[in-house]
């Protein structure tokens, strides 16, 4: 069977599945709707989890991002692994003992405002938007390069299928839908790894392959990159370029991040009780690391395999892939000193992203508009292309390529259904039910989020269609904004009784308006000044999160002892929430409405 | 009324212990082994890795998923012996 039947019917197979699963775990009430009736066992939650949080990025970007800068993608594997610490021990318990529906849900009755309410609603919004604009358009690549259907026809298609499971089952169709998907996913992510970590080193654990010995050589994988590295003149593979100030930065707005986005604390409210919401969170990232850990290895394997294949190639003589992917675009090359033959240095080819022209130069490669800069590199890789290509690239059987495009598909789907959740959630509950109509009924309310969940699908896919053309660079602020507004407010909510809403609503409003300005200053009003010489402190706009947190926290504690202390009850219910058996008033709800859990 | 009140006051008080307790190892691990010490620890080879390298590739997030792992065990025990846990088990 050729490889595109088997990608029609791996792809096919892995979206009846949803589907089948969807249908059977429809939600009858907004019980089941927002929190999935809190009946979700914690390993399933914690699959679960996984799939919400591993997205298009994790999947198909964060593995070649590695590849190129080496050491310093730590930042991303410390930094989207380690927020679940601080999730697990310092949130997770407390908002699930907390017992309602969502972020804004608890900001704004911790903090007896709803201006508290508003600010949190309006940052899940933009945070989840924000997110889910690239997931949309991944859903798209992955369609376009291993379907050959048309982009735009690929979003829709994934706009088609998030809508039947996330408007029918809500939290309940996507928490069991998202358990199908972590499974394909990582399925998908290690089959191939473990093809090459065979094929380079002998041993088929990723993780212990990185470390070992390339076959027939008494070097390590490390050493023999290192080497390769620098004959061609890249930095060494084991050492770092950014500073220790940005990467210290970096790491803690992203791990802080990672625990304040409303996307992935959500999931912690669905478990039946407080244990479980820990223990969930353990499984949670048992399951990510699985993915992870084997990431850094993957990009040292992919990186020997390019400079092997390609560095002083001839053109004519590169393997089929190459030419595939000059076809989608992500590989240029331009033969600077005409000798057909591929020189891969560092620096960058050419003038920005390659805009092809539709001629053919003389060894047949695309040519391409730009002008050439004057280093010697000839070659540009789009960073996707490490995992994406990967199977191609150490020529494995057709059928691991077609595992590769459902796993990325899962990765996806999977997070933009949890996204679009929370910011259908935000708009009936927080919103609707809590602020502007607080008469309508249980049904109506049903109704309202599942008509929201609708539009912002329909805007989701917008985005995926018409990209913006900063998708790429607001990812920074998702993190950052999160890191600046959420994980204080939460924390401080839990530990420090004191704190009140003065100081609270402050506290978030000084961190975020610090972090945006920050971040658009750089990134849209003056891109040139983007260096570290005109950074605070040295600290990059994708760092200046933490800042934003530290700015948080002082501003709030100051406030808040200018200020009364917060009324008696709020200040019971904090004691209420730090047990996990005192019978408070909260929490008791939804349990009559749990109905059964759905086999899946 | 008072007892309840003492007993949820040390239960909390012993719940931060445990909690800073792991988080230090968290900090030292990732931001102390992974970023600050990277450089020193990189002159030791371990297993074919500089040892730097490893912790910020690969040994914070196993040590991650150990922490949380043993929060949720000393959690549980100290449910018990305050007599908080929930029900079910």
């Amino acid at each position: 069977m050729s490889t595109e039947m088997l990608t029609y019917l791996f792809v096919g197979a892995s979206f009846a599945l949803y589907i089948y699963i969807a249908i059977r775990s429809r939600a009858g009430s907004t019980g089941e709707y927002y929190v999935a009736g809190k009946g979700v066992h914690p390993i399933a939650n914690g699959m679960a989890t996984g799939a919400d949080w591993m997205s298009a990025a994790s999947f198909i970007s964060m593995a070649g991002i590695i590849s190129f800068v080496g050491r310093d993608g730590a930042v991303y594997l410390m930094g989207w692994t380690g927020g679940y610490v601080l999730l697990a021990m310092c949130l997770a318990p407390y908002l699930r003992k907390f017992g309602k529906f969502t972020v804004p849900d608890f900001v704004g009755e911790r903090y007896y405002s709803q201006l508290a309410r508003v600010v949190a609603v309006v940052c899940v919004i933009f945070i989840s938007f924000t997110y889910v604009a690239g997931q949309m358009r991944g859903v798209g690549i992955v369609f376009s390069r291993y379907l050959e259907v048309d982009i735009n026809i690929g979003v829709m298609i994934g706009m088609a299928i998030v809508f039947v499971y996330a408007v029918l089952g809500g939290m309940k169709g996507i928490t069991y839908t998202q358990v199908a998907q972590y499974c394909v996913m990582i399925f998908a992510f290690m089959v191939p790894a473990i093809f090459i970590s065979m094929m380079i080193t002998g041993n088929p654990i990723p993780q212990l392959g990185f470390g070992s010995n390339v076959v027939g050589t008494e070097m390590s994988v490390l050493e023999k990159l290192n080497g390769l590295s620098e004959e061609l003149g890249f930095a060494q593979y084991t050492d770092g370029s950014k500073s220790t100030i940005d990467m210290f930065f970096i790491t803690m707005a992203l791990m802080v991040g990672t625990a304040g986005l409303p996307h992935v604390i959500v999931r912690f409210f669905t478990t039946p009780t407080v244990r479980d919401a820990r223990k969930s969170a353990g499984y949670a990232l048992l399951f990510i690391a699985v993915l992870y850990t084997t990431a850094p290895a993957v990009a040292s394997f992919a990186r020997i395999n390019l400079l092997n294949t390609v560095s002083e190639a001839s053109y004519k003589d590169l393997p089929d892939w190459f030419a595939n992917w000059e076809n989608s675009g992500l590989i240029a090359w331009t033969d600077k000193n005409n000798d057909g033959k591929i020189q891969y240095h560092p620096g960058k080819p050419m003038e920005g992203k390659p805009q092809f022209t539709d001629e053919r130069g003389a060894n047949g490669e695309r040519l391409v508009a730009n002008n050439p800069t004057a280093n010697n590199n000839e070659l540009y890789v789009d960073r996707d292309i490490m995992v994406l290509a990967n199977p191609e690239i150490a020529q494995l059987p057709g059928w691991v390529i077609a595992l590769v495009a459902a796993g990325g598909l899962a990765a996806a789907l999977s997070t933009a259904a949890g996204l679009l959740l929370v910011i259908s959630t935000s708009i009936s509950h927080d919103l609707l039910k809590r602020n502007l109509m607080p008469n309508i009924s249980d049904k109506q309310e049903l109704l309202a989020a599942r008509g929201a969940a609708a539009v912002a699908i329909v805007i989701a896919g917008l985005f995926g269609i018409y990209p913006p053309a900063f998708v790429a660079q607001v990812v920074a602020f998702a993190f950052g904004l999160a890191a600046a507004s959420f994980f204080p407010a939460i924390l401080m909510g839990i530990f420090y009784k004191r704190m009140n809403k003065e100081g609270a609503v402050t506290g978030m409003i000084v961190g975020l308006v610090f972090t945006f300005s920050y971040i658009v200053y750089f990134k849209f009003i003056n891109p040139g000044a983007n260096s570290a010489d005109n950074w605070l402190f040295g600290v990059s706009p994708e760092g200046i999160g933490t800042i934003g947190m530290m700015l948080n926290f002082a501003v709030s504690i100051v406030i808040c002892h200018l200020t009364k202390a917060p009324p008696q009850e709020i200040q019971d219910m904090v004691e209420d929430i730090r047990v996990p058996t005192s019978k408070g008033a909260a929490g008791a709800r939804v349990e009559g409405e749990a109905g059964e859990p759905a086999r899946a | 009324m008072s007892d309840g009140k003492a007993a949820a006051a040390a239960y909390w008080k012993e719940n931060l212990r445990v909690l800073l307790t792991l988080l230090c190892v968290w900090f030292a691990v990732s931001f102390g082994c992974g970023i600050l010490f990277v450089d020193e620890l990189d002159k030791f080879v371990v297993g074919g890795f500089p040892l730097g390298f490893w912790f910020a590739q690969q040994g914070s997030i196993y040590t991650f998923v150990a922490l949380i792992f043993v929060y949720v065990w000393q959690m549980n025990r100290l449910d018990r012996k305050y007599n908080v846990a929930e029900e079910g088990e």
